[in-house]
């Protein structure tokens, strides 16, 4: 909403404050005033001129030279506008003179002729484009005939103006127009509202001779008022109120039309002028659409009807949409002699389906959706006939078109002193509090030491007695308000055991050189699926705003190998980020099944200690230690499997096991898939993380520190080349006894000394009792039996 | 035969002052005082002496043998410490070649203010509560004082999935939740999470973001009672000498709504580039908890009453690390995601 200080003091004082201090005291008190603008934008020395002869440049055809009345002098200017001509009262900026943006004039020779000064359009003063008149919009602007030559043009345009931009709220529909905002205006600085004074002579005639009315919908209309004025002369609008308009961001169109949006701007209540003649039927009727009704609106666009729809009718076909936009057919026009106005109150429910229906919204529409006053809609009509006997010289017929079936009776609410004073934590004495509500209108009684407040039709957002604490508490100010703490009984806060565990995962991951990253959970079709853990059906948003951002993701990792891309691609080779986050999985219920997921992915280098001769890129193998270390944490035994998946290397791929369920994977790209992404060697692992942070993690409970050395033997095997460490070494176990304690691999060799298909892999056994000191002979018994297990599965001691 | 054991003594001792290295001290050692060396063939000799002279001679000796042992020592002593020197000499390295690099990542930006904030009211007793990001309309708006064709309802364009499931576009369905699960039952919690709303991602707007909310219910909770609150968090967040003031505004859930600025905490007040000259920066949204959300709930309106909270993780961080551009959050450029390695504390 766009407030001009000098309209808004038309109906109420503003104390003379200066526009900022008015717009602070306005953004504290409740409405936030987002921007303050000063309309003169810095401009002088521009004057009425009279353009006495205007004759082309004959140097150049798109120039004419003018020479112009400017009250003290006669003086030649230079003017490019194609629509200059003799006899017009244009806007001269004289030289000197400041322009917006910073522009000053100065006397110039255009093509050898001079110039002393500029004839200006109303884009050169500083209105946006598409607020100027049509008439004007590509040229000069044209003053009327009466305009005094020499006098100031911003005080002619009153462009000595500010606007007071505010952002408004949904609750505050009421601010909306500029009588809305004087009554806030006078509730913060203790102002009386002066509201407009209406009277017109009426003709003897009357409305109901012309027009009969029929409203089938009353639930969606309950209020239609129409009033019928003739003989108007349909022109342009007088300066100020195209000013107005054009002040409150509405271009101006001619003065019926005019008069309708400055009424909308002034009581926030819609109207919409028919032509009369073009109704050919004397008649209005509102009704809801017939399914499939056609019409075509004021904006020239062909529109289809459905059943909930509201719209105006002749009695036969559609002439607007009610509360959104009028039709095409009964446009005013300059050819126009009658007209009818309608005022009326459409339910905003209605409005607001009709007007995401058509996409359509308008000025009406974004007012009725938010419901309007229902004890604006008739005085708004008489204002409308009053303006147009003014301004376009027309006869009102006596009385109006009515159909009122609404209910314009206050909302009473009852609140005590002491529950407002309870809520807030202060104690506001009950004279304030009595102050505060005359000064927003609102009628008060008291009674049984409750405040009986009457709450005006235009402040709909006041219903229940904390909507009064809010009225009360922000005019009384919140600096005002103490600062407290709860006094309730003091509870221990804390993680869950699930969210503490997940800071571990974190500070593990980050610890092990991992940094954080977060990417969309909204994707695309191909990558949605992609290393999936799960097999289940995508889900996609309704009305997605791209196909990119259109489905939920199943898995992390794709965005996540995105970022790492994302890096490559600018020269940061060694890349290591994980995430947490859920992913979106078809569940049982209407909701889905979301998971919290971990995912990692690595490229580059592991270790970059050049100068020392230390330098390892990562592999499976770096990954699958940080998996193993965070198993370890977590106190679950994690194990990995075989496995393969799309995309990933197949020689390189496993699945992370818990507790026999597959619960993640891990391995590394697929070359191909490496190629597609423009990645070297990368190394990806998924988990879902949810599954692993559930597990209920048993009590810590201390092992006694060995008393007795342990022994260690180590064994190299010959294996074939398929066959994998993991088999031999739970053969190992299981043969070992109990008294073995730990196998490890320490070395692996698969060079050329090796036979062929061959490889070999050493183990180191640690053997260890933990009531005494071995003796040789319990190892070598124990040992044996490992040795003899292992020449059973094919494993040859290496000599 | 004392002459030339002086002999002796004076050639031993100067071989001893020469010796430069501990190994031709060694050499002179064996040569003089080892089994094959003249003193000890000095003493092996005193046999063929007459018996009388036996004991001064044998004096002798000893006392020359314990010089030249003196002597040497001392000169070992001297020879060592230059050895140890010399090696030391040759073990100095470059101490300013850089250490063998320590691998640590660190948390995201968001994650390390949302925690920060975590952290803060875990220690007024709060505790963390989360929800679905795919959310039912109920949660999302209509528990929330929210109706189906409510105006307010434009504030948020939602990303719907079917016409009553939706990407969550606030963490309040958590508070709904939450006050739905505790039956009527006091709550102190704080909600951090992820939402969305359609957004066309720009340098300010992203059609993701985080949010953290909090909420209060409890017998006798005042408005005081949550400026006193944010107070509190904007002195802990910002620094002990922020101030904050709270402006009316406006939420379907929250009656009274207020929004809060701090002051400045980089220009005090005075007016800086910001907090846009104003010396205030709008840091989140507030209000008392709407009497309908409550009854919505299962909460006695009359008898409990609560306040709640809101704000943006992103905001946040974009405020202290003075971040321009909210999409750095999702690009994951490890020159920025790297730079929330250190400590402020």
């Amino acid at each position: 909403m766009l407030v001009s200080i000098n309209w808004l003091k038309d109906y109420v004082n503003t104390q003379q404050l200066p526009p900022a201090e008015l717009g602070e005291k306005i953004t504290r008190s409740g409405i936030e005033v987002d921007a303050v603008i000063d309309r003169s934008h810095g401009m002088t020395n521009i004057v009425v001129g009279y353009v006495e002869s205007c004759v082309k440049h004959p140097e150049a055809d798109k120039l004419s030279i003018c020479q112009v009345n400017v009250g003290e002098e006669t003086t030649q200017i230079i003017c490019g506008a194609p629509n200059i001509a003799a006899g017009q009262k244009v806007i001269v900026a004289r030289p000197g003179a400041k322009l917006p943006g910073d522009i000053k004039i100065k006397k110039a020779k255009l093509r050898g002729e001079e110039s002393h000064g500029m004839i200006c359009s109303l884009q050169e003063l500083g209105i946006e484009g598409k607020l100027v008149p049509k008439a004007y919009a590509e040229g000069i602007y044209v003053l009327p005939e009466d305009a005094e030559t020499g006098s100031d043009v911003l005080t002619n345009f009153d462009l000595n103006d500010t606007v007071l931009e505010l952002g408004l709220t949904p609750n505050r529909a009421d601010a909306m127009s500029m009588l809305g905002v004087a009554y806030e205006v006078g509730a913060i600085l203790s102002e009386e509202v002066q509201l407009p004074e209406i009277s017109y002579k009426e003709a003897s005639d009357t409305a109901a001779s012309m027009l009969t009315l029929n409203v089938d919908a009353p639930e969606a209309n309950p209020l239609y008022v129409a009033k019928v004025v003739r003989n108007i002369k349909v022109q342009e609008s007088p300066m100020w109120l195209q000013q107005r308009l054009m002040v409150a961001g509405v271009r101006p169109h001619n003065n019926v039309v005019d008069v309708t949006n400055y009424i909308l701007m002034e009581y926030g209540q819609p109207l919409h002028a028919f032509d009369y003649d073009l109704l050919e039927t004397g008649n209005i009727t509102v009704r809801h659409a017939k399914e499939g009704e056609m019409i075509t609106t004021l904006d020239d666009a062909e529109r289809k009807l459905s059943g909930h729809q509201l719209v105006i009718t002749n009695g036969e076909k559609p002439v607007a949409i009610a509360g959104v936009m009028g039709g095409a057919d009964s446009e005013v026009s300059e050819a126009t002699t009658t007209v009818v106005i309608e005022s009326a109150y459409f339910e905003s429910g209605s409005v607001r389906q009709t007007s995401k229906d058509h996409g359509l919204r308008s000025d009406a529409s974004s007012r009725y959706e938010k419901g309007v006053d229902p004890n604006r809609v008739i005085p708004a009509a008489e204002r409308a006939a009053q303006l147009l006997s003014e301004l376009a010289g027309g006869e009102v017929l006596a009385g109006s078109v009515v159909f009122d079936e609404l209910n314009k009776e206050e909302k009473i609410v009852k609140v005590s002193p002491d529950f407002i004073n309870s809520r807030l934590g202060m104690k506001i004495s009950f004279e304030d509090m009595w102050d505060i509500l005359n000064r927003l209108k609102f009628n008060t009684e008291a009674a049984n030491g409750q405040l009986v407040i009457s709450v005006p039709t235009r402040r709909q957002d006041i219903q229940i007695p904390e909507d009064v604490i809010e009225e009360i508490a922000r005019l009384y100010g919140y600096d005002e308000i103490p600062a407290t703490l709860p006094e309730a009984e003091t509870t221990p806060g804390g993680l869950t055991p699930y969210q503490a565990k997940r800071r571990i995962v974190r500070s593990l991951l980050e610890g092990a050189g991992l940094l954080q990253a977060t990417t969309y959970s909204l994707t695309s079709e191909k990558s949605a699926k992609q290393f999936a853990l799960e097999e289940t059906e995508t889900t996609r948003l309704l009305m997605p705003m791209s196909e990119e951002r259109s489905i939920l993701r199943q898995s992390l990792l794709p965005h996540l190998l995105e970022s790492v891309t994302y890096n490559t691609a600018r020269r940061m080779d060694s890349v290591a980020l994980y995430e947490t986050g859920s992913v979106f999985l078809k569940g049982d219920d209407e909701l889905l099944n979301e998971q919290e997921h971990l995912a990692v992915a690595m490229t580059g280098l592991w270790l970059d200690n050049s100068w020392q001769g230390e330098k390892k890129p990562v592999d499976f193998f770096v990954l699958k230690g940080i998996v193993e270390t965070l198993g370890t944490k977590l106190g679950v035994q994690l194990t990995f499997e075989r496995g393969q998946m799309d995309d990933l290397h197949p020689g390189r791929t496993a699945f992370i096991m818990l507790d026999g369920q597959r619960i993640g994977v891990i391995g590394q790209l697929h070359p191909t898939e490496q190629k597609a992404r423009d990645l070297k060697t990368t190394v990806v692992m998924e988990l879902n993380l949810a599954a692993l942070l559930n597990i209920e993690t048993a009590a810590l409970l201390y092992t006694p520190v060995p008393r007795y050395p342990s022994m260690s033997r180590d064994v190299a095997l010959v294996l074939s080349k398929v066959v994998e460490a993991g088999t031999i070494e739970t053969v190992i176990r299981n043969a070992g006894g109990k008294l073995l304690k730990d196998v490890r691999v320490f070395d692996l060799y698969e060079g050329d000394k090796m036979e062929e298909g061959k490889k070999s892999v050493a183990f180191s056994l640690t053997y260890f009792d933990p009531e005494k000191t071995l003796t040789d002979e319990e190892v070598i018994n124990a040992h044996e039996k490992v040795l003899a297990a292992l020449t059973e599965v094919g494993a040859e001691l290496r000599s | 035969m004392e002459a030339q054991l002086q002999e002796l003594k004076t050639q031993a001792l100067d071989k001893i002052t020469a010796a430069s290295t501990v190994k031709e001290l060694n050499d002179v050692r064996v040569a003089y005082l080892g089994k094959k060396g003249p003193i000890t063939d000095l003493l092996k000799g005193m046999g063929k002496l007459p018996a009388e002279e036996r004991p001064k001679m044998g004096a002798l000796v000893n006392v020359v043998r314990e010089e030249v042992t003196t002597q040497l020592e001392g000169r070992m002593v001297i020879l060592e410490e230059e050895a140890i020197n010399q090696k030391l000499q040759s073990e100095t390295i470059d101490i300013t070649l850089p250490g063998r690099p320590v691998k640590t990542g660190n948390p995201h930006p968001l994650t390390r203010v949302v925690e920060e904030i975590e952290d803060l009211f875990i220690s007024m007793g709060y505790e963390v509560a989360e929800g679905p990001e795919v959310e039912k309309d109920y949660y999302n708006f209509e528990a929330l004082n929210l109706p189906k064709g409510h105006p307010a309802r434009d504030m948020q364009d939602s990303f719907y999935i079917t016409e009553d499931i939706l990407l969550r576009t606030h963490t309040s369905p958590v508070q709904a939740r939450t006050m739905e699960a505790k039956g009527g039952e006091p709550i102190k919690i704080i909600c951090p999470g992820k939402v969305y709303r359609r957004d066309s991602d720009d340098a300010t707007h992203s059609h993701q973001f985080t949010q953290i909310e909090g909420l209060v219910i409890g017998e006798d909770i005042r408005m005081s009672d949550l400026k006193g609150t944010l107070s509190v968090f904007a002195k802990k967040m910002f620094g002990d000498d922020r101030e904050i003031r709270l402006r009316p505004s406006f939420f379907p859930f929250t009656e009274p709504s207020v929004e809060m600025d701090i002051s400045c905490f980089k220009c005090g007040g005075s007016g800086c580039n910001v907090c846009k000259k104003t010396g205030w920066i709008e840091i989140l949204g507030a209000g008392m908890v709407h009497p309908n959300v409550l009854e919505m709930a299962g909460y006695d309106s009359k008898r409990l009453t609560g306040f709640a909270f809101g704000m943006g993780p992103e905001r946040i961080a974009m405020l202290k690390y003075g971040i321009e551009d909210i999409r750095h959050f999702y690009t994951n450029d490890v020159r920025f995601l790297s730079q929330f390695q250190r400590t402020e504390l």
